[in-house]
């Protein structure tokens, strides 16, 4: 266990376990995608490769890395390669981050919530880049509501991330777990008595996650029908393959985050076996559960309006956010009902 | 007021939301209703009209047409060729060749109404396909019945059994009169021995002559 501590091979278990886990999760979180889609459309989904359709995923790959890797002529053929890089990049060092279990964490740091954040805005950058370098009028349109977008939903986000974090008192990933411990009334979901509308502050920062990893229904950034492929109109073969894992990639570290913050992370939700490997079970069980809400949403309802996008933001969730933010404020320093509880 | 209705109109969109959601969580929960097209296919509807095809009579697991021609007559394509021939044994003519034109037919289905002895009818079959337009210009539907008969017999096996013991029991009445029918006809494989000199027959069979074939062809 003390070798297994030692840096050189902790940096080689980090690299070689979330490449792992984020390639593993973006190929079959593909699957799960189009088998949900099924499911709800009253089909069985891809079903032919390997038994229940479960080598789809090898055979897509197989089939983009087979694809030839075409820059467009007039590109910025350096950015236009870096893009793809620069979206994957982030997802991966987040990952870092976050504990699947009170022992399995690649890194804890004091400020992993804001590293999180830090990492998490970088994505928004990459996409914007690659849809510049395309030379496209679809993948420029859809680089410019990408960032308006991200600009709109990061504010409701880190709102309500200032709400727990005034709950919480610190920004480590793992003490904020650990405050959670003891069942699923302590979790941060259901901590109303710090502040009733918490229930709410976890639907805006779900909300928000959708949209800042620009999944339906506000996938501006990629929308078909409108937009060719978006930003990743140019994309061919691997190129484009980067830019799909990197979107499941983000799903994962979205919901993870939400996990951790609301759902108490490797916790019990009754209380016992929350320790070692159970921890993973139940923090992989509550993250799975969100990925699938997201997926289900994803087939439910259409892509918004780009207005109705913004105005969401702007008029519903920022107002909202912002009142539960001083409400939690002023319900801290009532001191008859705050330390009633602590 | 303004700052309760947004509330409201909040509330219950976020409600209307769930409801979606509800709803196709309610889909995802009933049973798949693809038909996987290569491996399964639909039943075709009682009506649907392919291409004419020749019946088989599940008594003699053979076809019923006796070769009348009627169905070339009523033919407004002229996609029909009919030939038929006149088995030992046998009362009636059967056919020897049925060959479709399906590059003209209309479908229109004369053919099928004017038949005596119900002996065509509509095939279910829809995905008829080839390379090959001769497979169309000369569709060949004995061949298409004999490969239905055989795969009739595999899956019927005592009426398979029952039919070809029926065929035997002809056959060997038709042998019966042989040695009778010898003295006076010619010698077998001689061919168109005169039916007039075999001796009267019983009633069940028709006359034939000694294991001899009389091809009477019909165009």
């Amino acid at each position: 266990m003390n070798f297994l501590q030692t840096e050189p091979i902790r940096i080689l278990l980090y690299l070689v376990g979330i490449c792992a886990f984020v390639g593993a999760n973006a190929a079959y979180l593909v699957l799960a995608e189009r088998k949900g889609a099924g499911r709800i459309q009253r089909r069985p989904g891809p079903n032919e490769a390997g038994f229940g359709g479960l080598l789809q995923p090898l055979a897509d790959g197989i089939k983009l890395l087979a694809k030839q890797v075409m820059v467009p002529p007039g590109t910025d053929a350096l950015l236009f390669r870096a893009a793809p890089l620069l979206v994957m990049a982030p997802p991966l060092m987040c990952l870092a981050m976050i504990p699947f279990s009170d022992s399995i964490t690649a890194r804890s740091l004091n400020v992993g919530l804001l590293f999180v954040f830090s990492f998490g805005s970088i994505n928004v950058m990459a996409l914007m880049l690659g849809g510049w370098a395309s030379r496209n009028k679809f993948a420029i349109i859809s680089s410019a509501r990408v960032v308006s977008q991200n600009v709109a939903y990061e504010i409701p986000m880190l709102l309500v991330v200032i709400t727990l974090l005034m709950v919480t008192g610190t920004m480590d990933l793992n003490e904020i777990i650990q405050q959670q411990g003891g069942g699923f009334w302590k979790w941060n979901l259901f901590k109303v008595w710090v502040n009733p509308l918490m229930p709410v502050t976890f639907v805006i920062f779900f909300i928000c996650m959708l949209a800042e990893t620009n999944r339906a229904p506000f996938d501006m950034a990629e929308a078909e029908s409108e937009l060719v492929a978006g930003a990743f109109t140019e994309y061919g073969g691997m190129g484009f393959g980067v830019f799909f894992m990197a979107e499941y990639a983000n799903i994962v570290v979205g919901c993870s985050l939400a996990t951790v913050l609301f759902l108490g992370g490797w916790q019990s939700p009754i209380g016992v076996l929350s320790g070692g490997l159970w921890g993973a079970g139940w923090f992989l069980l509550k993250l799975y559960a969100l990925i699938f809400t997201v997926i289900w949403i994803r087939w439910t309802f259409p892509r918004t309006q780009f207005y109705s996008l913004l105005n969401l933001s702007w008029k519903i969730l920022i107002p909202i956010s912002l009142f539960t933010l001083l409400l939690t404020g002023a319900m801290m320093k009532l001191p008859v009902v705050y330390n009633h509880f602590f | 007021m303004s700052l309760l209705t947004a509330l409201r109109e909040t509330v219950a969109g976020f409600k209307s939301l769930l409801t979606g959601m509800r709803i196709t969580a309610r889909e995802a929960a009933k049973p798949s209703i693809t038909v996987q097209y290569p491996h399964d296919t639909l039943k075709m509807a009682d009506r649907f009209r392919g291409h004419v095809k020749l019946v088989l009579d599940p008594v003699t697991g053979k076809s019923r047409c006796t070769s009348c021609n009627l169905c070339v007559r009523a033919c407004p394509s002229d996609c029909l060729t009919v030939e038929g021939i006149k088995r030992e044994g046998e009362k009636k003519k059967s056919v020897s060749e049925y060959t479709l034109d399906f590059t003209t037919c209309s479908l229109c289905g004369s053919c099928v109404e004017a038949c005596p002895s119900d002996a065509i009818e509509y095939s279910k079959d829809y995905n008829v396909v080839s390379l090959d337009r001769a497979e169309f210009a000369r569709m060949d539907l004995l061949k298409k019945l004999e490969a239905e008969a055989k795969v009739w017999a595999e899956k019927n096996p005592e009426l398979a059994a029952a039919a070809a013991a029926a065929a035997a029991a002809q056959a060997a009445a038709a042998t019966a009169k042989a040695p009778a029918a010898a003295t006076t006809a010619s010698a077998p494989g001689a061919g168109a021995a005169p039916v007039a000199t075999t001796p009267a027959p019983t009633p069940a069979v028709a006359p034939v002559p000694a294991a001899g074939v009389t091809e009477t062809r019909t165009t």
